[in-house]
């Protein structure tokens, strides 16, 4: 936050700013200080906030042309792919924009978790960022339901049976949900009408995340507290946009692949059949990015439980800033914790995997293995780590290290002056 | 609190929790329809019930009908299938119900074809007990008499409300 007041050159323009300050906003965005040694890790908030609006302008368009009614979505759908001009390239964008934002939200994640992001005083950010992927994957599961397919009836059915396990109130609720005694009509109109409103929920929440960030400012890749301004910093236009822009562009490649040369790889051929309650395709699976959770709760036998252990799974990463007992924040001066932290990574890939594979056999059995290697790892190695672990020293400033490695210090002072000189012009 | 604190709850003090509480009923009242417009409404409770002629159905068979969206199993069970159902040990049940519960005329077993798992309609004929069901989703075998025997379904399957109208018309719901 810089501490300058805001003066907007033009007569109209201050004439608006003191009835509407949002020249003063736009100039704090502008000027914002941001820690000058973010890696390309730090690029994904800018492309989550892409892959949002992309899905809110696309969702916007199909829902011009999608019918919400059980005899007719299916046929919108294909109406949607090979009528409406560009109908196919607006779909296709909107299914694998849903992938792509998940990528880019579980890197955003684990770059948080590897620097410590979550830690004092950004805990209310990393809160309300767990909020925002929940909402997400509501969002998105609530978006699968409205084809219409197979998939789309068998996933809504699963997914709305595990309110079922919650005692005495289970049934009551899935019927109160469904608006009948099985997946049918009302339930697809009303996840339309929900689909619709979440996005925007998001949206909120994106403001509020953005808007905690700007008050201690970023973490950066050491995890220290910096002074701002200062020579640790630069203003994040045009340093951070150039290279969030850069970043979007690499991304956009890998998107624009999928979308024109591999659109249904993510999905499932089983949602191109119409949805039909009285036959379940052999092998349910969801969509990739919720296979994890999937596949915790496969691997505990009672349904009860199974259902608990998943929102768990979520809960814990909500508590998180409260396991982590270290005070230092990036993995870089946490020599076990980063080897715990790629355990950790390897262990949600497994779990991804047997999350697709069918649930019995050694399938089952490492996916049991990998559950409790995951509450393991949040509920038991985390507190302890953070007492035990021998840290690295960690550096006062970003630029310091720098400075440290120069042979000729007065060298190492011309070049942060250069910096300093820089950031001002 | 100690006890210079406590004050004599006054009239004013009355007044703001009459108001408070009557602010929250009109609020619950308000928000009521909001939610209950959610609950299976008169044109789905309208088709609550449905007839089924099952002179056709040959002992062994089974047939699937749909009652409220879901699958009905209406199994014409074989005398070595009833026997194999009630001559097993309720001990060994994890829903232990005896099948003479579970079946108004023994030669015929309507369950609903909804896995108690997670509500996927399991497949007659398969897994491991000769003329049950298994659940391809999460691996629930059902025995023939649709009593849950391994896997992670919580119970047996569901019993609807059925009654014979004639030897040959069922009545579910």
């Amino acid at each position: 936050m810089s501490s300058h007041e805001y003066t907007p050159s033009s007569k109209f323009g201050k004439w608006f700013n003191d009835r509407l300050p949002l020249l003063t906003l736009a100039n704090h965005l502008t000027d914002y200080p941001t820690p000058k040694n973010l890696n390309y890790w730090w690029t994904f908030g800018g492309i989550l906030t892409f892959c949002l609006i992309t899905q809110i302008i696309t969702g916007l368009v199909l829902a011009m042309h999608y019918i919400a009614h059980a005899d007719l979505a299916f046929g919108s759908v294909e109406h949607i792919m090979r009528d409406v001009n560009y109908g196919w390239l607006i779909r296709y964008v909107h299914a694998n924009g849903a992938s792509m934002f998940f990528l880019a939200v579980y890197i955003h994640i684990f770059r948080a978790l590897y620097y410590g992001s979550y830690k004092s005083p950004r805990e209310i950010i990393w809160i309300i960022g767990m909020l925002i992927y929940f909402l997400m994957m509501a969002t998105a599961f609530l978006g699968y339901v409205l084809p219409w397919g197979q998939m789309s009836f068998w996933g809504a059915t699963v997914i709305t049976n595990l309110f079922s396990a919650i005692p005495l109130v289970g049934e009551s609720i899935t019927h109160w949900l469904w608006g009948g005694y099985s997946v049918d009509n009302p339930t697809l109109t009303r996840f339309f009408s929900l689909h619709y409103l979440f996005p925007f929920l998001i949206l909120g929440l994106v403001i509020l995340h953005i808007w905690a960030l700007h008050v201690p400012g970023n973490n950066n890749p050491i995890g220290i507290d910096i002074k701002k301004p200062s020579n640790d910093t630069v203003p994040f236009h045009p340093y951070i946009v150039i290279k969030d822009i850069f970043a979007l562009l690499i991304f956009l490649i890998i998107f624009a692949f999928f979308v024109f040369f591999s659109p249904n790889i993510l999905g499932h051929s089983d949602n191109y059949i119409e949805a039909n309650p009285l036959v379940t395709p052999a092998h349910i699976v969801p969509e990739w990015y919720l296979l994890p959770f999937y596949a915790i709760l496969r691997s505990i036998p009672d349904k009860l439980l199974g259902v608990i252990a998943m929102f768990a799974a979520i809960f814990v990463l909500v508590i998180l800033p409260w396991l982590d007992t270290s005070k230092v924040r990036s993995a870089l001066f946490r020599p076990i914790y980063k080897q715990f932290y790629w355990f950790l990574v390897a262990d949600v890939l497994i779990l991804g995997y047997m999350g697709a594979m069918p649930a019995e056999g050694i399938y089952l059995l490492v996916a049991r293995v990998a559950t409790a290697y995951y509450f393991i790892h949040f509920l038991i190695i985390l507190p302890i780590l953070g007492r035990k672990e021998r840290t690295l020293d960690v550096p006062l400033s970003i630029t310091e290290p720098v400075l440290g490695g120069m042979p000729n210090p007065s060298m190492a002072k011309a070049k942060s002056d250069k910096v300093k000189i820089n950031s001002l012009g | 609190m100690s006890d210079s604190d406590k004050k004599k709850p006054n009239r004013r003090d009355f007044i703001l929790t009459a108001t408070t509480a009557a602010g929250a009923v009109g609020v619950g009242a308000a928000v009521w329809p909001l939610i209950d417009q959610m609950n299976p409404d008169a044109s789905v409770k309208a088709l609550a019930s449905t007839e089924v002629d099952i002179s056709s159905v040959q002992p062994g068979q089974s047939i699937t009908v749909l009652w409220r969206g879901k699958p009905v199993f209406i199994k014409h069970r074989t005398p070595e299938e009833i026997e194999e159902a009630r001559k097993v040990d309720l001990k060994e049940l994890k829903h232990p119900e005896k099948d003479e519960d579970r079946a108004k005329k023994p030669e015929w077993l309507v369950t609903l074809g909804i896995c108690t798992h997670l509500g996927c309609v399991p497949l007659t004929n398969k897994g491991d007990y000769e003329g049950g069901w298994f659940c391809p989703c999460h691996g629930s075998h059902y025995d023939t008499s649709g009593r849950i025997r391994s896997g992670p379904a919580p119970t047996n399957l569901e019993i609807p409300e059925y009654t014979f109208v004639d030897s040959n018309t069922i009545k579910i719901g």
